[in-house]
């Protein structure tokens, strides 16, 4: 196993009371694979994200408990010295925001070739060689000749071309991807994807999507996590969530998917209401305000993830071992 | 960029018309005559009016200041009436003495302020942070010639380390208390406007950005948030040597440094005017100097300002 997350806790100390942003999620990734983390908007996916990489800004933030197992080893009991070894050299990250993610004040060049120079033992001739590779791998025309150009001098998607070139300069083991395409267009986001997966294959790296779209888990995705209001709510291979969804908050995700053959749609309109606040989460099931199905047991007990079949997870009172009992 | 600057110099013309115009014009409109000035209390008439046409006094305003123009414009910036020496003499004698105390004094602000406002930022509300933050709004509250007599008081009598006034042989010595006391204000404002750019650069996305590469704190702080944050910075810095330079009187008064400052205070209240209107102008020449040097050295600090199209900071 390359990454295994074990009772995963972040929350965040603020004015008006405690945000669990991220409550108890556990999951594990192998070389090779891709994990999808899907939710709403404000759902915890960017916290889990940023706690793989022990990112927590402190205070407010704290990762309260839990275990991130890089190859085993606990990495949220490293020095900070030893944290930034791992940081951008074993375990990539792209943002979620192309147009805010580069510094505006420093060339691309030098963007990408600084993360080389900081964890591998090259020169800087060959950090430079290096990243004008890396950037005709990503598909940026002309890539040696804008080597010296400023973010504010590349479209959003050239942007996150760059942001994915970035990550990939040190050949990670592990990619995260935080919604790389919500920002883009429909044409750029299918060839941002497409690369992605593509890179994966040549690196055999590990990949984390992240996003709130059903939509694209399907082409990419092994395994996928639906996360709400900080929770792990279903858990399982990509096609048992898609042939037998265990949760209503997945089947209610996925009536709203949006299709890139489609014109875009308004995002996530089936499910009814909006996310609860994570420093007041609804007693008992959190998503039980917003659920059809819901009966007395939901408003009063927090429902454990089990597993209803082999490696297919999922956290509803009304789920029995043949599926959702109301379907 | 050659033609840029080229332009920008071009506009000096206008300035300099506007500001010898309006210096002139309020030279005349303050109550006093010069020519009283320059002869003993109960001077005959005669003789008041002697001195009037000796230096032109008597004739019509744009008169004299048409003779002044034409003299500039030949490079000649008039005699003094009370010192009966050429101004540019007075201007050589002087301005050195400001220029060299105002750069060191810009130096202790840059350093000084700058270093202070990013360490307060960085340890956000830690002991550190509440030092600086006490520290400046004293400095800022407390009177320049206050703060420079207890400079002098301290170091120069009690413990007797610091020369106190006067620029003796030139060292380096006779120049600390002076730069420290003419920074003072200006490098309490630096240290909090380095602050609060600091703490808004922080939080950027790109810095996180920067942490998950994986490059140290230290680097993340001197390279990518520092960067951002100096650009507010620079104007200030720019515009405060100007100032610096132009209104040290309190400092030179109670250091009794022969800056040129005290010249332009004296030159003012004894209606002076060929030596107001020479050190003015010279203070006008390096104020616009400095904000050309501001505005080029804005397109290396950031990129997406091209010279020409200045974004309001
Ligand atoms: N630095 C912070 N301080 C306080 N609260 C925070 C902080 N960062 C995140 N949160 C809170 O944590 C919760 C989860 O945020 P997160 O960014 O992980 O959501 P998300 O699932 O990524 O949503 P989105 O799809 O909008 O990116 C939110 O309620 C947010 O307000
Ligand atoms: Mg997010």
């Amino acid at each position: 196993m390359l990454l295994g997350v074990n009772n995963l806790k972040t929350y965040f100390y603020i004015e008006c009371g405690v945000v669990k942003a991220v409550d108890g999620v556990s999951f594990s990734l192998d070389r090779g694979e891709t994990l999808a983390i899907v939710g709403e908007s404000g759902s915890g996916k960017s916290v889990t994200a940023l706690s793989l990489l022990n990112l927590i800004s402190t205070p407010p933030g704290k990762i309260l408990e839990g275990e991130v197992l890089l190859e085993g080893e606990n990495i949220l009991e490293f020095s900070e010295k030893s944290l930034q070894t791992i940081r951008g050299n074993k375990i990539a990250m792209i943002f979620q925001d192309p147009t805010t993610s580069l510094n505006p004040v420093f060339t691309i060049g030098n963007q990408v070739t600084e993360t080389i120079l900081t964890h591998q033992n090259i020169s800087k001739k060959e950090a430079r060689e290096k990243t004008v590779k890396l950037l005709k791998m990503v598909g940026i025309p002309n890539a040696r000749g804008r080597l010296y150009d400023y973010p504010h001098q590349f479209s959003g998607g050239m942007r996150q071309r760059v942001m994915i070139a970035m990550a990939l300069s040190c050949e990670p083991d592990i990619l995260i991807a935080d919604e790389p395409t919500t920002a883009l267009d429909v044409t750029t986001q299918a060839q941002i994807l497409e690369l992605i997966s593509g890179l994966q294959k040549e690196l055999n790296s590990a990949i984390i999507l992240i996003t709130h779209d059903f939509g694209i888990v399907a082409g990419l995705a092994d395994r996928v996590l639906v996360m709400y209001a900080g929770k792990a709510v279903e858990y399982a291979d990509v096609d048992a969530i898609y042939y037998r969804p265990c949760h209503p908050y997945t089947l209610g995700l996925m009536k709203s998917v949006t299709r890139l053959d489609e014109p875009r749609r308004e995002k996530l309109q089936s499910i009814k209401g909006s996310p609860p606040s994570l420093i007041d989460v609804p007693p008992g099931c959190s998503f039980h305000p917003r659920c059809e199905f819901a009966i007395d047991v939901c408003r009063k007990k927090i429902p454990k993830l089990i597993e209803i079949e082999p490696g297919h997870f999922s956290a509803c009172h009304r789920v029995g071992k043949g599926g959702l009992e109301v379907i | 960029m050659f033609r840029y600057i080229a332009k920008r110099l071009l506009q000096v013309v206008p300035v300099v018309i506007g500001v010898t115009l309006i210096i002139f014009l309020l030279m005349f409109i303050l109550p006093g005559d010069p020519a009283r000035m320059l002869v003993q209390k109960g001077a005959s008439p005669e003789v008041l009016q002697v001195i009037r046409e000796k230096y032109g006094l008597n004739q019509p305003w744009y008169v004299q200041y048409g003779k002044y123009m034409w003299n500039l414009l030949h490079g000649d910036f008039g005699t003094s009436i009370r010192f009966k020496r050429p101004v540019l003499d007075i201007i050589k004698d002087y301005y050195p003495n400001s220029i060299r105390l105002a750069l060191v004094a810009l130096i202790i602000e840059a350093v000084a302020g700058i270093a202070s406002g990013i360490i307060s930022a960085v340890k956000r509300h830690s002991f550190l942070d509440v030092l600086v933050t006490i520290s400046t709004t004293i400095l800022v509250a407390m009177p320049v010639f206050w703060f420079a007599m207890l400079l002098q008081v301290s170091f120069g009598l009690k413990w007797d380390i610091l020369p106190i006034s006067g620029m003796g042989d030139g060292s380096w010595r006779y120049y600390v208390l002076p730069a420290i006391a003419l920074a003072s204000v200006n490098t309490a404002f630096t240290a909090r406007i380095m602050r609060s750019s600091m703490l808004e650069v922080i939080d950027c996305n790109y810095i996180w950005v920067a942490r998950a590469k994986g490059l140290s704190e230290r680097k993340i702080i001197l390279k990518h948030a520092l960067k951002n944050a100096l650009i507010p910075v620079i104007t200030i810095l720019g515009l405060d040597l100007g100032t610096l330079i132009g209104s040290a009187i309190l400092t030179e008064t109670v250091f009794s440094w022969p800056g040129i400052g005290r010249v332009i205070y004296l030159a003012i209240l004894q209606r002076d005017v060929p030596v107001v209107m020479g050190c003015t102008l010279i203070l006008v020449f390096i104020f616009i100097l400095l904000n050309l040097i501001v505005d080029v050295s804005y397109t290396y600090l950031d990129p997406r300002i091209r010279l020409g199209d200045r974004r309001a900071v």
